[in-house]
């Protein structure tokens, strides 16, 4: 499959990928690693929580995405990483036993000044649960390298 | 958790402090960021990076987890003193998140948060906004990870009624 350069990507084109099973099991275990607050470990606290019952830490949500894009988006495409993410809304709980999907829009696209080989595609993407309703939306600004670096370029490394 | 009335705009907090390993980076990648420059040292070392270095999304998730563990021992603290210990409610997420230089394999990264805005919370009055500057600082003292977070903290039950 040809690999996607920064100029094959336009405003308004839409990405899809997944589904992903998200389970309880690995809701706990992120939570025990990386944010282990009892409404993310267990079902009583929960309860008794904003959130009502168990549901997974949003640093997860926005860690399952990531790896959702390498699996089936980063790897077909000449994608050069982000310096940083614009926005991320934690907009519903993510419940044990979900089935997400993930969607990317490109919102705008726009060249490298300081580095000629490079673009920035920035997207919206939008986790979505198995009713269509959206759990996080995570505005972000990746770099991908150019097909046709334009004349003067300063070459050398990308960095 | 101290309570929404009890904190103040400027209150800045050292959370804690973590030693990224080579081995804790390539697991973390392999399960959620498995691109090749944060597994495998020679493939990083013909990266842009040069060298083995840590997702993104592994040097903020430990800025939550050592922010929770924070929290934890303040609240011991205070309930050990007899002091009541205010609930922290769930984040409506983050903006301007940046990752301004690598974190690399060995590399000990210092946390902390900074609290920026308090506000009432409109449609929940038992609950207020605290919107907080958070930082990761390498030892070399190059920042690494920034991010501008907000979370629901709750008010003093007399507060609330007269709110």
């Amino acid at each position: 499959m040809p690999q996607r350069h920064w100029e094959d990507f336009s405003p308004g084109s839409v990405f899809e990928f997944g589904p992903r099973l998200v389970t309880r099991d690995e809701i706990v275990e992120f939570a025990s690693a990386y944010d282990p607050q009892p409404m993310h470990l267990d079902e009583a606290a929960a309860r008794a929580s904003m959130l009502g019952s168990l549901a997974a830490s949003g640093w997860h949500s926005c860690c399952l995405l990531m790896r959702m894009l390498s699996d089936s988006f980063i790897s077909q495409s000449h994608f050069m990483g982000a310096p940083g993410v614009e926005e991320v809304r934690w907009l519903a709980p993510l419940r044990p036993g979900e089935t997400v999907r993930a969607r990317a829009t490109v919102l705008e696209t726009r060249p490298s000044r300081s580095r000629p080989q490079l673009g920035f595609v920035r997207f919206l993407f939008e986790l979505l649960d198995s009713s269509g309703a959206r759990v996080m939306t995570l505005t972000v600004s990746p770099m991908f390298a150019r097909r046709r670096a334009p004349y003067a370029t300063r070459g050398g490394a990308l960095c | 958790m101290r309570f929404f009335e009890d904190i103040g705009v400027g209150d800045r907090a050292e959370i804690g402090r973590h030693t990224f390993t080579a081995e804790e980076i390539k697991a973390f990648a392999a399960r959620f960021d498995p691109q090749p420059f944060h597994l495998d040292e020679a493939a990083a070392a013909h990266s842009l990076f040069g060298r083995l270095c840590a997702s993104g999304w592994h040097t903020a998730c430990l800025w939550m987890r050592l922010a929770v563990e924070h929290r934890g021992r303040e609240d011991a603290m205070r309930r050990a003193s007899g002091e009541a210990v205010a609930a922290l409610g769930v984040s409506p997420g983050f903006r301007d998140l940046r990752w301004p230089n690598p974190v690399y394999a060995g590399d000990t990264v210092t946390y902390a948060t900074e609290v920026l805005e308090l506000r009432p919370s409109a449609s929940r009055p038992e609950w207020g906004i605290m919107t907080a500057r958070n930082t990761g600082t390498n030892q070399r003292g190059e920042p690494v990870l920034s991010f501008i977070s907000s979370a629901f903290v709750e008010r003093r039950q007399q507060q609330r009624a007269r709110s």
